[in-house]
């Protein structure tokens, strides 16, 4: 779970963002010296100021179009699971029949590893982009199905009759009750799967790629350009911290209300 | 002093803004079924002088009966008080009235309909706990109902901000739930039931979950709304002084089966105040008529009922 920001300013203020960095620079400082006063080897472990050269230098060569790889693969492939989770959870809600006959299903296509997947993906789609957005998807869409199916059907039973009784339709008690009460929820579900897109997508691209982070990773490795690792380590974490924080910044938007100040009425 | 005609009930300030948008979003919800007309107190449909009637209406869940053979008329426009112990199934029976719910024997008639789809359409219902959704403003959430027939967002708060003030509620308009206090809550839940334009109301302890004082004063504002703009409203509560206060008719009912035990007709001297009126002689003889029926309905062996 995130720290709750206590108000809406404060979600974008120091208060928020100051102790993460001061804990950051004090590890980077600390690794520096380490390297240093130990003499480590560049190539065993690289000093942060080694890993920023690396980032500067292979920038314009390698890291800026692998970058933007997976970026396109993280992005597209976490949309298509927020589509398809979204559509499976709302399909799910509607029909019981749907339900019976889907949902073990979907646990089951959990049981499968990605590291098993990837690479048959690989062989059936190649080096291309496919393999790697339905390892996102295939990765991303179940926590989001089963947080927001878990949100819709919570929702208070008094609250449906009370709709009902006020020309409340089966669509209009979703779209005006169930959804935004399964909101929450359903955010719960998509940090998590935020968390996870990063990983599928250099999977993904280890088991067969010609460009991206997990490309210029597994070809580092074996040269031990090991700086170069570090850096591209460091652009996938900033990657995934940036959809975590976009996630939670939609979700402060859209579902303030359950969070700022007091507790809800329930 | 029964069936009082209501022919021409108070309507809501007759060519106001908000009953020009009323009226369009009738026809904008034209599709939605046989519902009365958004603008409560524009005369029934049928022009006739019916209430809601309860004939025999038995209600069993998994073989034992929550209500068993009970008999209530409501003429229109009048107020009748559901008093009994917890359990007497006093919820369940506006759940049937409201045609959220199907009666295993009898017969319900709300206005002339007697369908549970039609009886719905007729009925609108105020829970004890406000219900109101956290994430819609006052003015929102009153506007729910002209929302779920059609209306755009901007219409429907445009046709309910006009009406906050005479409830009670300036300047609570947009403010969430959760900022107002319990008291302001429940008005803006009646508030959201009135918007609804139905000619029933049925109330469910709709001032259960105040303390004392608010609810003083809730059941004072309530019983001035009622009489500034009349409604047929069955109303169901467990305190004795609430049902005198605010019904014509005090329909005790005994429990485990919930079961008609007494009626009593309200016959209170006008316009006091409230703690006036409370120390009447009047009030204090029907208090003690209602809380004697009580006693004697919880007293009662739950298979033969004793006479009364």
């Amino acid at each position: 779970m995130t720290p709750r920001p206590t108000s809406r300013r404060g979600a974008w203020g120091v208060r928020r963002w100051g102790p993460p960095t001061v804990v950051l620079v004090a590890i980077a400082a600390a690794w520096e010296l380490a390297t240093a006063v130990l003499g480590v080897e560049d190539y065993i472990l690289p000093a942060p100021s080694a890993v920023a050269h690396a980032l500067v230098d292979r920038w314009d060569s390698t890291l800026a179009s692998a970058t933007w790889v997976t970026l396109t693969e993280v992005v597209a492939g976490f949309a298509i699971a927020v589509g398809a989770g979204l559509l499976i959870a709302c399909a799910l809600h509607f029909s019981r029949t749907a339900r019976s006959a889907l949902y073990p299903w979907l646990i089951g296509s959990q049981t499968v590893p990605v590291v098993v997947i990837a690479p048959v993906l690989a062989i059936i789609f190649g080096y291309s982009l496919t393999p790697k957005l339905i390892l996102v998807a295939l990765l991303c869409f179940f926590p989001i199905v089963v947080a927001t199916l878990d949100g819709l059907s919570a929702v208070d039973d008094d609250l449906r009759r009370m709709m009902r009784t006020l020309y409340g339709t089966r669509w209009s008690i979703f779209w005006r009750v169930e959804l935004p009460a399964a909101l929450p929820s359903l955010f719960t579900g998509l940090r998590l799967s935020a968390a996870y897109a990063s990983t599928a997508a250099v999977f993904g691209e280890y088991s067969g790629s010609s460009d991206g982070l997990g490309h210029v990773m597994r070809q580092a490795v074996p040269q031990l350009q090991s700086a170069l690792v570090f850096a591209a380590i460091a652009l996938l974490s900033a990657m995934s911290v940036a959809l975590f924080v976009l996630v939670t910044a939609l979700e402060t938007a859209l579902v303030g209300w359950a969070h700022e100040g007091k507790s809800t009425n329930r | 002093m029964a069936g009082r005609g209501r022919d021409t009930p108070v309507s809501p300030a007759p060519g106001s803004p908000s009953d020009r948008v009323r009226a369009r979003a009738d026809l904008a919800a034209g599709g939605s079924g046989p519902g009365p007309g958004p603008n409560p107190g524009s005369g029934s449909v049928s022009g006739e002088d019916q209430g809601i009637r309860l004939v025999g209406v038995t209600r069993r869940y998994g073989g034992v009966a929550a209500v068993e053979r009970v008999d209530l008329a409501v003429p229109p426009g009048r107020r009748l008080a559901v008093v009994g112990p917890s359990g007497c199934g006093k919820s369940t029976l506006l759940g049937l009235i409201s045609g959220l719910d199907e009666p295993d024997e009898g017969v319900i008639d709300v206005l002339g309909a007697t369908g549970p789809a039609a009886r719905l359409a007729r009925c609108a219902l105020m829970p004890q706990r406000d219900l109101l959704l956290p994430w819609r403003s006052a003015l929102a959430n009153a506007a729910v109902s002209l929302e779920n027939r059609g209306m755009s967002r901007r219409a429907a708060r445009a046709a309910v901000r006009p009406l906050f003030a005479r409830f009670g509620l300036a300047g609570a308009e947009d403010f969430l739930p959760r900022q107002l206090s319990g008291g302001m809550r429940q008005r803006v839940a009646f508030l959201r039931t009135f918007v609804a334009g139905k000619e029933v109301l049925l109330l469910d302890e709709p001032f259960g979950a105040l303390d004392a004082i608010t609810r003083a004063e809730a059941q004072e504002w309530l019983r001035a709304t009622l009489e500034a703009e009349p409604r047929t409203v069955v109303l169901v509560t467990h305190d004795v002084e609430e049902a005198l206060l605010l019904g014509h008719e005090v329909v005790v009912l005994a429990a485990r089966p919930g079961r008609v035990a007494a009626r009593v007709a309200v016959d209170l001297p006008a316009a006091r105040s409230r703690r006036e009126l409370l120390a009447t002689a009047e009030f204090v003889g029907l208090r003690d008529e209602v809380l004697a029926a009580l006693e004697q309905g919880s007293s009662a062996p739950s298979v033969e009922p004793e006479r009364l």
